[in-house]
């Protein structure tokens, strides 16, 4: 029988896509938890190069990188496809997932580690970036049409920390008339039975981020 | 139908010569179209409005972007010869993972050392020689990364020889000395009649690197 180990945070949203696509097509695993402050020997023996969570150990082989667990996942269990079948559409969707990353992720992160003009400098370039996302929804529910697929499960964290982090700095990045598509996507994401059931404590996280934020704000004085 | 097939490029770029090695390993016919960087076509913008950069393919009007994503794109499309990518799903994973290692490390610090000087360009180094030597411990005692025949991530890496000379020359250190393993493996891979087309001449690159920092005022 297959033996799969998810080594994860309770709160890092990169392990939540793993979770969320093993849910979707109903893997069972096992979940170890890791303290990052404390990394345990197995994870720096199954990811010695980034010493990072999310890793997926199945049948003992590690695999890491959240995105190319996802890939990986779709590629060894069949049910429930999260990429297209169509290699123009699977194109399409990689990009999307990797300018989420490169870009969407570290931008919006950007604007709740500053403050004074250094924030409103981040906003404006966090708006450019969920603008292009935004237009990607553009006649459908999901990034992947009717149902969840690998672009929703990479953008998963527009649809919880993106308002923990909102509510800390108070500042809207996604506000209703700017953004409607992407304000009806998260309510749909956030919503759907497999990914709700998987939320980390909103209250844990708020104090979380409220600590890191302090950490960051604190080094320099507010402009 | 006939496939109409277009590479929007620029010569010196890496990133381009990956999907050029893809395209020519496929044997696929395609239009080059050089880009000017500094004078983008109205294609360009309107194939990759988001990134506004090379490489872009252009198959049958829709593009694809993404050097990496590209290649993948490739390979799924044209499934039926010299596959680029192993078919097992855990051999795939790790083959992107080191063409994904390839793409998040070695092009910033490479510019590190082409861009900087002094303490910076010390540090850039330091960095250069411990990613190289990772790769080198992924290779081991491989011909290639991909194992017997060359694949993914021998793809994603062999694009960087062309830049060694530019890159040793700037950063007063020599690259065979450093990292023999790496320049074995490159050398071998050159013995491929696509890789030995395809990549640039290590001096016309030096050549262009060098106008690059006589612009960046760094001669």
């Amino acid at each position: 029988m297959a033996e799969l180990k998810l080594f994860r945070t309770w709160s890092t949203p990169f392990a939540l896509r793993v979770v969320w696509a093993l849910n979707l097509k109903g893997i069972q695993y096992d979940t170890i938890f890791e303290d990052l402050s404390n990394k345990s020997s197995l994870l720096l023996q199954y990811n010695p190069i980034y010493k990072k969570v999310p890793v997926l150990v199945h049948n003992g082989k590690p695999l890491v990188e959240s995105l190319l667990i996802l890939e990986y996942i779709d590629e060894t269990w069949k049910q429930t496809p999260l990429l297209p079948e169509d290699p123009s559409e699977r194109a399409t969707a990689r990009f999307w997932a990797k300018f989420g990353d490169d870009k969407v992720l570290l931008s919006v992160w950007n604007v709740f580690i500053k403050q004074g003009k250094d924030q409103e400098e981040a906003i404006v370039t966090a708006q450019e970036n969920l603008g292009f996302v935004e237009r990607q929804l553009t006649g459908k529910k999901f990034f992947n049409g009717e149902t969840i697929g690998f672009v929703d499960l990479a953008f998963g964290w527009l649809a919880n920390l993106l308002s923990v982090w909102e509510e800390i700095c108070g500042v809207t990045l996604i506000d209703h008339e700017k953004f409607p598509m992407l304000s009806e996507w998260i309510q749909n994401f956030a919503g759907a039975p497999i990914i709700k059931e998987s939320w980390p404590p909103r209250d844990k996280l708020i104090t979380k981020y409220q600590a890191l934020r302090e950490v960051y704000t604190s080094k320099e004085a507010p402009k | 139908m006939a496939d109409e097939v277009v590479l929007l490029d620029f010569w010196p770029s890496m990133f381009g010569m990956r999907v050029r090695i893809a395209l020519a390993e496929k044997g696929i016919e395609y239009e080059y179209k050089e880009e000017d960087l500094r004078n983008k076509s109205p294609l360009l913008l309107e194939m990759n409005p988001i990134h506004k950069k090379i490489p872009v393919l252009i198959h049958n009007g829709k593009p694809v972007c993404e050097s990496l994503i590209i290649v993948q794109y490739i390979d799924e499309v044209w499934n039926d010869r010299s596959p680029l990518l192993p078919t097992d799903p855990y051999q795939r994973a790790h083959a992107r993972f080191w063409a994904d290692y390839v793409d998040k490390k070695v092009y910033e610090v490479s510019r590190k050392i082409w861009t900087t000087k002094g303490e910076e360009k010390e540090a850039g180094k330091k960095e250069f020689f411990e990613i190289f030597k990772t790769l080198e411990g992924e290779l081991g005692d491989k011909p290639y990364f991909g194992g017997e025949t060359f694949g993914f991530v021998d793809l994603s890496l062999i694009p960087f020889y062309s830049w060694f000379h530019a890159i040793e020359t700037f950063g007063e250190f020599n690259m065979e000395a450093e990292c023999p393993k790496i320049v074995a493996w490159a050398k071998r891979c050159l013995q491929i009649e696509t890789v030995a087309k395809t990549l640039p001449d290590q001096k016309k690159v030096y050549e262009f690197v060098g106008q690059m920092r006589k612009r960046f005022g760094l001669e």
